[in-house]
C-alpha cells in the first residue's frame, strides 16, 4: 500500500467522526422541533410524573441548548439510548434483544444477493443480447421496481399458502423441537421465504451491475488478448473479467446497506419475523419515540460504517483506483 | 441506482441495419415508460371522472372476488378496489412531484455553487453531500413521523431534503466540465456576473442530465412512502396503495386481490419512472 493510499484511508476514516456528529445532530433538532413540550414528545402523554421528571433531568431540558446538545450526546456515545416508556426498560437492552433476528435476516439475504446476483449477472452477460439476457434483464427490472412487500404478500401467497412448502409467520415453531439441530433447522424453515424476498431487490441490482460491467470487460482488449492466446472460457471470465467488476458489485452492495435494512422492516412486518423492524412497528404505533430513535440512530450508524468498509474493501480489491 | 443506470447503453457501428434495429427497440422501454408514467398522471388528475365509484363509500359485498361489477373485487368493508387504485394514485403523483421538485431544486443549486466556486465551498458542500447521502432516508421519515404524526407534507419534506445529494453531484460534474468552455469564457470577458452565467449560461445545459436523474430518484421515494404506508403510517386523510396492501395483510388468506392490484399499481408506476430515467440517462451519456 502506497502513500497516496493510507493519505486517502485516513482522510475516509477521518469523515467517519463529522458524519456520526451530523446525525446525532439531526435527532437533537428534531427533538427541539417537534410540536409542544419536548418532554411530551420524547415520552408520550401517558407517562406518570417520575417518568417525566427523570426525563427532563436526563436531557436536561430546562438547561439552555447547548448544555442540553451536550447531555444528549454524551447519553448517546456513552451508549445509553434511553428508557422506553412502554416497557420502562433501557432502549438499548430492548434493541439487543431484537438485533439478532434482524441480523440474521440481513445477512443472509446480502450473502444471497451476492452469490445469486453475481451468478445472474454472469449468465446473462454471455447470454448477450440472446433471450436469457433479455429475460434476465426484464426480470431484475420489475423485481427492480416492485414494493418489498408485494413480493412478500406473493410468496406467502404461492409458496406458503398454496403449496404448503413455507410456514407463513414467524421465526419458529412453538410446538416444535427444541434439540439444537431441529431447532436449527425450524429456523432455517422459517427464514427462508423472507430471505429471498429481502435478497430478491438486492439480486436485482447486483445481477444488473455485474451484467453491465462483465459485457464491458468482455469486449475489451485484454480479454480478447487471453482468448487469442487459448486461455479457456471459464478462466476468461472469472479470472480476466469478474476480477475487474467485484469492485463495483462490492460498491453496490455496500450502498444498499442502508435500503436492505429498510426492506427488512418490511419483509418482518409481512412475515411476523421478531426483529428490530416488528419493534419499530410496535413502538409507532404507542408513540414510544425513544425506541424509534434508538433504531434509527443505530441503522444510522450502521449504514455509515458499512460504506466506510465499503471504501476500504474496494481500495483493496481494485489496485487500479484513482484516489483524488 | 446511479451505478447502473447507464446499464442498457450498447455500442453499435452507427449506420448498419443491425444500429437501426437496436436505436429502435432500445428506444421501446423509454418510451414505454414515459407512456405508463403519462397513465399514472392522467389517472390520478382524472380520479373522479374514471373511478366507478367514490373510494369510500360502502358499494357491494365485503371481499368479493374481482368480477365484471367489481374488476378488482371489494374490501372488507365493501368498497371497490378500482376506484382505490385510481385515488391511490394521488398520493404517489403528490410524494413524486413535491419530492421531484424539493431534489431538483436543492441538488441543482448545490451542484452549481460547488462546480462553480470550486476551491473550500466545494470541499465543504462535497462533504455535507456525502453525510447526507448515507442518512436512511426510510428511518428519518419514521422518526418525523413519530414526532409529528402521519402526513403528506411533512414525509414529501422529509424525503425531498434527503433526495438531491445524486443530483447534486452530477451537476456539479457537469458544472466542472463547463466551466471554462468557450461560451462561459465569453460571457465573463463581457462582464457578465457570476449569478448571470451560473444561472443562464450553465444551467440550462446542466438541467437535463439532472431531470434524467430525477425520474429514479421519485421512484424511489415513491417506495418508501409505499413502505411507509404498509406499516399503517401514511396520511390518514388520503387513500394510498401502500395503505390498501396493509389492510390487505389480514385478509391474505381470503382476499388475493386486495394486496395484488395496489402492490402492482406501484410497481407499474416505479418501472415506468425508471425506464423513462434509464432512456433519460442513456440519451444524455450519449449526447456527451
Amino acid at each position: 500500500m502506497n502513500g497516496s493510499h493510507s493519505h486517502y484511508l485516513i482522510r475516509r476514516a477521518g469523515q467517519f467522526i463529522p458524519t456520526i456528529a451530523a446525525i446525532l445532530l439531526i435527532g437533537f433538532l428534531l427533538i427541539q422541533l417537534a410540536p409542544g413540550d419536548p418532554v411530551l414528545a420524547l415520552a408520550g402523554d401517558n407517562g406518570d410524573a417520575q417518568y417525566y421528571a427523570d426525563m427532563r433531568a436526563r436531557f436536561g431540558l430546562d438547561e439552555p441548548l447547548p448544555v442540553q446538545l451536550a447531555k444528549y450526546a454524551g447519553n448517546l456515545v456513552t451508549g445509553d439510548l434511553g428508557t422506553s416508556y412502554m416497557q420502562g426498560r433501557p432502549v438499548a437492552e430492548i434493541i439487543a434483544e431484537r438485533l439478532p433476528a434482524t441480523v440474521l435476516l440481513t445477512a443472509s439475504a446480502l450473502l444471497i444477493s451476492a452469490l445469486v446476483g453475481v451468478a445472474v449477472g454472469v449468465y446473462a452477460a454471455t447470454r448477450h443480447n440472446r433471450l436469457g439476457d433479455h429475460v434476465v434483464t426484464a426480470t431484475t427490472l420489475a423485481v427492480y421496481a416492485a414494493p418489498v412487500f408485494l413480493l412478500g404478500q406473493l410468496a406467502i401467497l404461492v409458496l406458503a399458502l398454496r403449496t404448503g412448502w413455507f410456514p407463513v409467520q414467524g421465526m419458529t415453531d412453538p410446538r416444535g423441537d427444541t434439540t439444537s439441530l431441529r431447532a436449527g433447522i425450524d429456523v432455517a424453515h422459517h427464514l427462508a421465504l423472507p430471505m429471498l424476498v429481502l435478497a430478491a431487490q438486492e439480486v436485482a441490482a447486483v445481477a444488473q451491475i455485474t451484467r453491465a460491467g462483465m459485457v464491458n470487460e468482455l469486449g475489451s482488449d485484454h480479454v480478447r488478448t487471453a482468448r487469442a492466446k487459448g486461455v479457456t472460457e471459464r478462466v476468461v471470465l472469472t479470472r480476466h473479467a469478474l476480477r475487474r467488476v467485484l469492485p463495483s458489485v462490492v460498491t453496490v452492495l455496500g450502498e444498499r446497506v442502508g435500503h436492505l435494512v429498510a426492506g427488512a422492516v418490511v419483509v418482518e412486518a409481512v412475515f411476523g419475523w421478531p426483529g428490530i423492524g416488528r419493534l419499530l412497528v410496535t413502538a409507532m404505533q404507542s408513540r414510544d419515540i425513544p425506541i424509534v430513535m434508538g433504531v434509527f440512530l443505530i441503522v444510522a450508524v450502521t449504514v455509515v460504517i458499512a460504506n466506510l468498509l465499503t471504501d476500504l474493501l474496494y481500495v483493496k480489491l481494485d489496485p487500479r483506483v484513482r484516489l483524488g | 441506482m446511479f451505478a447502473s443506470a447507464n446499464w442498457l447503453t450498447r455500442p453499435e457501428a452507427p449506420g448498419s441495419a443491425v444500429a437501426g434495429w437496436r436505436r429502435l427497440t432500445s428506444r421501446t422501454p423509454g418510451v414505454a415508460g414515459a407512456v405508463t408514467a403519462l397513465v399514472v398522471l392522467s389517472m390520478g388528475a382524472l380520479a373522479p371522472l374514471l373511478a366507478p365509484t367514490d373510494p369510500s363509500a360502502v358499494d357491494g359485498p365485503s371481499l368479493a372476488p374481482p368480477s365484471r361489477a367489481f374488476p378488482m373485487g371489494t374490501d372488507a368493508l365493501g368498497r371497490d378496489v378500482l376506484s382505490g387504485v385510481i385515488y391511490g394514485a394521488r398520493t404517489s403523483l403528490i410524494v413524486a412531484g413535491g419530492v421531484g421538485v424539493i431534489a431538483l431544486l436543492t441538488g441543482a443549486a448545490v451542484g452549481l455553487l460547488s462546480g462553480y466556486r470550486g476551491a473550500w465551498v466545494d470541499d465543504a458542500l462535497m462533504r455535507i453531500t456525502e453525510m447526507f447521502q448515507v442518512l436512511p432516508r426510510f428511518f428519518l421519515a419514521l422518526v418525523v413521523i413519530a414526532f409529528f404524526g402521519p402526513g403528506l407534507d411533512r414525509l414529501v419534506l422529509v424525503l425531498g431534503l434527503t433526495s438531491w445529494p445524486l443530483l447534486a453531484r452530477v451537476v456539479r460534474a457537469e458544472v466542472l466540465t463547463l466551466r471554462h468552455r468557450e461560451f462561459v469564457d465569453a460571457a465573463r470577458v463581457y462582464g457578465a456576473s457570476s449569478a448571470r452565467i451560473v444561472l443562464r449560461e450553465i444551467l440550462p445545459n446542466v438541467l437535463p442530465s439532472a431531470i434524467a436523474l430525477l425520474g429514479l430518484v421519485v421512484a424511489q421515494a415513491i417506495l418508501i412512502e409505499a413502505s411507509l404506508g404498509f406499516l399503517g403510517l401514511s396520511d390518514p386523510n388520503m387513500i394510498s396503495w401502500g395503505a390498501m396492501a396493509s389492510q390487505a395483510q389480514q385478509f391474505l388468506r381470503v382476499a388475493w386481490w386486495l394486496s395484488l392490484f395496489p402492490g402492482l399499481a406501484i410497481l407499474v408506476t416505479v418501472l415506468g419512472l425508471n425506464l423513462v430515467g434509464n432512456a433519460m440517462t442513456n440519451a444524455s451519456v450519449g449526447r456527451r
